[in-house]
């Protein structure tokens, strides 16, 4: 295979031809590199390009290969979403706030994959501090959607997406705290996956809602996800939240067929609030999952209508509280010429932060203070833990649950900016997981208004095995995350 | 201080837990480093950095739990204590709230009346503690050291039991002896490692409700506790006197004006905003884990009193001084065990000859220059009549000045006492010659003088006669 079109393929194909030798991580990552440079002006899916070093960790890469010395992710290119700190790196979080912040050290996940041999290529675009479902809340300005560049590629992980649905790279890494890995998945096309809370270190991931957040995987298909996820996983001394659970061998139970899946399909997903191209792509899905032997079930969740509320309670009173270490003071933004401390407070926090961000601070601040918290906050906990028994009651009877990712494609950018409550119902299907601490994927299943839907399927805790297998074996029925953007091609 | 009124005080006691590395952060807790030299990332709180419990300080905290009689939760959550300033580099202070790891403990004190008393402990919790903030020396700037920043901290809450100023440094005293018996902090004020917060108010006497307290912030000795709470005391009764109200507030001793100013108001107050940190699981204890830190438990201050005296037969303030300090009790201990002499007369050179020559100098008995088994082998020499108590006294100085154990004294410097009679006899002898007259009038009833010869017959020997021996020889010789 030519140097030429390297960037079509996926990881697990990659790997291959960096084992085969036909060709090396040094043609492999400058082939990416001019992806990057032929495509990302109009994208605006990077924040900043590692160029020297990714070309020198390529060298490295083919040097120990040639030594026989190989991490399973030896040479394979990849990108990380500006949350993830990356030594020596400007680390953004797509914020003003950080504009200038090179971090002094590597977060966990960072350094896995580095450990595995995996080479970064850049930091990509987010919404800022990952509040956002559309990327538009970037400082950096928005990511455009590689399947229409008028629409937005969704958010908060829009770089990471839109890079991969772009055959910028092969495979981004993600954080998702209300559905910021599987709705971008969704919206451009690619596969992503939020792990189970606890899987995956936290640990140099600037932190914006921590029983929430969880790092996970932007890719091609299921197999490199899983691959990816292989690395990434497991118990961090440093993430006191993270669980010392085995880490499985997820490729080992990807060829495993559907048969006897008991999938459930919850009804509440699938009212007046859904698209119904959207619809017609998902219930398509199920009916191929069906024929691969897995049996549909009705399952309810009866307190899934409070998850939005009880998310807009639960994530912006732990960003209140997380951002405050954006004072001014140590690193970050800092207002000039301050008149005293509360001034340089005021100032420097007012200019650092964006408009979505401090309206989630300020609801925060609202939602933990003396005499509201018991009605919110306190109430909110209540609700969240009901939620995560409605799964724990699902997951009784069925193995995974599916449904739409995102109530529709992906939409104009622009449109839903002055409706931030439109803009959070853009998470519906999605926030319960994360509300339950559960793993989630979403997979391309076909189109709506030409542009590309997701299915999502939601499995027990410490379940990605079967969600990797599910997708899987689903990828290998259809073609629908083969389907390239044009002129990315 | 008026009869009419009766005060109420609690104190909120900070204690620095003694661990080598921090609540949160392997950083080291060392005091003294040059600033923001022993502060990792997690200190600083950077983007992304998570906190990760020091085992040890629950070890620490269980230990002081159960030698209060607390129960020790079962399960405590940690939560941040929202606000701005700073030396916190958060913007939020980990701390307990809610859930506190300690709860429901006692202590006795001994009130002014010399009678027992029992003074509740509310809650003991762990906390990080805050940095620094440097105000002086840097030309209009203001500076920030945060090599103090997650120091763990166990605050100690006592309900509103104390009576009087007096009873409230009382209450203070035995809980800085029971950290540093437990060796869960060393206690040193002037570093800051133990201080406290003390909560005020006077009320009439025979009224049930509380009257309106003010907070005293930061006072890092017992004198200005007993000093802040007393000016604190007039200052409500005069406010209340004068048909004032008193305002609940926060206020600030300054002890060179030996007064309390007010800091701010509860108006003013901070909603601290406290959640449960999602970043921290909630610390859950077994009871096999308490039971092990039981086993640990050294003998309690209380428990080594009642034994000095009932065991040693020491006198009741003695044994409660000798207690007061693990080492020092320690010490009494090895040289009663070394010296075989009656427990008592070692007391009495310990508090007596030893503690006089440390407190001169400001030492703690853990860097005493003469090891209990020499102190005891100067108590022999007293014991076997080799030298006088009056003797004894010149040889503690050289064994303190460093001339090495009571024997080499003794035998460097000749201050064996003279017990030979024929010897004693020739300068008893000397001395009557030389005072004629006085003789003459102590034979003549003025018995009184006896002292006056044997004064004259030390001065002879050098203060090495046996004075036993010299008074009978006396005696006998002014027949």
């Amino acid at each position: 295979m030519s140097s030429n079109d390297l960037h079509t393929q996926g990881l697990t194909q990659l790997a291959r031809g960096l084992e085969n030798g036909g060709f090396t991580a040094v043609e492999l990552v400058t082939a990416l590199l001019d992806r990057v440079e032929a495509h990302d002006t109009e994208l605006n899916a990077f924040i900043t390009v590692t160029a020297d070093t990714a070309l020198q960790a390529a060298e490295r890469a083919d040097a120990e290969r040639n030594k026989g010395e190989t991490g399973v992710l030896n040479g394979l290119p990849l990108v990380h979403k500006d949350i993830f700190c990356t030594r020596g790196v400007l680390t953004t979080c797509g914020s003003r706030m950080l504009e200038n912040f090179v971090s002094p050290y590597d977060a966990t996940v960072v350094e896995r994959l580095a450990g595995a041999g995996a080479v970064m290529l850049g930091k990509t675009n987010m919404d800022e501090f990952a509040m956002g479902s559309s990327n538009e809340t970037s400082y950096f300005g928005p990511v455009k959607n590689p399947w229409d560049l008028t629409c937005s590629p969704g958010g908060s992980s829009g770089g990471s997406a839109a890079s991969v649905a772009a055959r910028i790279a092969p495979a981004a890494t993600g954080t998702d705290t209300g559905g910021s890995i599987r709705q971008p998945a969704a919206l451009t096309g690619t596969t992503g996956l939020k792990p189970t809370y606890g899987r995956v270190s936290r640990y140099g991931m600037i932190a914006f809602a921590s029983s929430l957040d969880q790092a996970g995987v932007i890719t091609r298909s299921a197999e490199d996800a899983a691959l990816l996820l292989g690395v990434m996983a497991g118990f961090d001394v440093r993430d006191s939240t993270s669980i010392d659970h085995p880490v499985p061998d997820y490729l080992a139970g990807l060829g495993e067929s559907l048969q006897g899946l008991r999938v459930g399909i919850v009804r509440q997903h699938f009212d007046a609030g859904l698209d119904a191209a959207t619809g017609n792509a998902v219930r398509d899905a199920l009916a191929v999952l069906e024929a691969q032997g897995a049996s549909l079930t009705e399952v309810d969740l009866p307190n899934l209508d409070l998850s939005v509320p009880t998310y807009y309670v639960v994530a912006p009173a732990e960003c209140s509280s997380n951002l405050s270490r954006f004072d001014g003071i140590r690193f970050g933004h800092r207002a000039g010429n301050p008149e005293d401390l509360l001034d340089m407070y005021c100032r420097s926090r007012g200019e650092g932060f964006g408009a979505e961000v401090k309206r989630r601070i300020l609801t925060g601040t609202y939602v933990l203070s003396a005499g509201y918290y018991d009605a919110y906050y306190l109430k909110a906990q209540q609700v969240r833990q009901l939620i995560a028994d409605d799964f724990r009651e699902a997951f009784a009877d069925v193995d995974v649950i599916a449904g739409p990712t995102a109530p529709a494609p992906a939409f104009r950018l622009g449109d839903k900016t002055d409706d931030p409550i439109t803009m959070y119902l853009n998470d519906i299907y999605t926030i319960g997981a994360n509300l339950a601490g559960l793993p989630g994927i979403s997979i391309p299943c076909g189109f709506a208004s030409e542009l590309p839907v997701g299915l999502h399927l939601v499995g027990p805790h410490f379940g990605e095995e079967q969600l990797l297998r599910t997708a899987h074996q689903y990828q290998l029925q259809t073609d629908w995350h083969t389907r390239c953007p044009e002129g990315y091609a | 201080m008026s009869a009419a009124w009766e005060v109420v005080i609690g104190l909120e006691i900070h204690t620095q837990l003694a661990t080598q590395s921090k609540i949160f952060s392997g950083a080291s807790t060392a005091y003294g480093a040059a600033p923001n030299t022993q502060a990792c990332l997690v200190d600083l709180g950077y983007p992304g950095v998570l906190p990760v419990l020091n085992e040890e300080v629950v070890r620490m905290a269980c230990k002081f739990g159960l030698a209060v009689n607390a129960t020790v939760a079962p399960r405590s959550v940690f939560a941040r204590k929202n606000y701005f300033y700073p030396d916190l580099p958060k913007g939020y202070q980990i701390s307990q709230y809610e859930l506190p790891i300690v709860e429901h403990g006692e202590l006795f004190i001994t009130d002014e009346a010399g009678k027992e008393k029992r003074i509740g402990i509310t809650r003991a919790h762990l906390e990080e503690d805050a940095g620094k903030s440097v105000h002086e020396g840097l030309d209009r700037h203001s500076g920030i050291d945060l090599n103090r920043a997650g120091t763990p901290l166990l605050e100690i809450v006592s309900e509103p039991d104390l009576r009087s100023a007096k009873e409230a440094v009382a209450y203070m005293r035995k809980i800085h002896t029971i950290v540093r018996y437990l060796g869960i902090s060393d206690g040193n004020m002037q570093e800051g490692s133990f201080r406290c917060d003390a909560n005020v108010s006077v009320r009439p006497r025979g009224q049930d409700t509380f009257g309106t307290r003010t907070e005293i912030k930061n006072l890092n000795s017992f004198r200005f506790v007993e000093r802040a709470i007393n000016f604190e005391i007039e200052r409500q009764i005069d406010v209340l006197e004068d048909g004032g109200e008193v305002v609940q507030e926060t206020r600030l001793y300054d002890s060179g004006r030996d007064e309390t100013r007010s800091m701010r108001s509860k108006e003013e107050a901070n909603d601290y905003r406290y959640f449960p940190d999602p970043d921290l699981l909630p610390v859950e204890i077994s009871e096999e884990f308490i039971d092990g830190v039981r086993d640990t438990l050294p003998e309690l201050p209380d428990d080594k009193r009642h034994r000095f005296i009932d065991d040693y037969g020491v006198k009741q303030d003695d044994a409660a001084i000798l207690t007061a300090s693990r080492a020092l009790a320690d010490y009494f201990e090895a040289a009663v065990a070394a010296s075989e002499a009656k427990p008592q007369v070692v007391a009495n050179w310990v508090i007596g000859d030893l503690s006089g020559a440390l407190n001169k100098e400001g030492l703690e008995i853990e860097a005493c220059r003469i090891p209990a088994e020499d102190l005891a082998g100067l108590i022999k020499r007293i014991q076997d009549n080799t030298i006088s108590g009056k003797i004894a006294k010149e040889v503690f100085e050289a064994m303190w000045a460093g001339e090495g154990t009571a024997d080499a004294v003794i035998e460097a410097r000749g201050l064996k006492q003279i017990t030979d009679s024929s010897a004693i006899e020739a300068i008893v002898d000397k001395v009557i010659a030389d005072n004629p007259g006085q003789a003459e009038e102590y034979r003549a009833g003025k018995e009184k003088l006896i002292g006056f010869f044997v004064g004259q017959v030390m001065k002879e020997t050098g203060g090495k006669a046996n004075p036993g021996q010299v008074n009978a020889i006396l005696r006998s010789k002014l027949k």
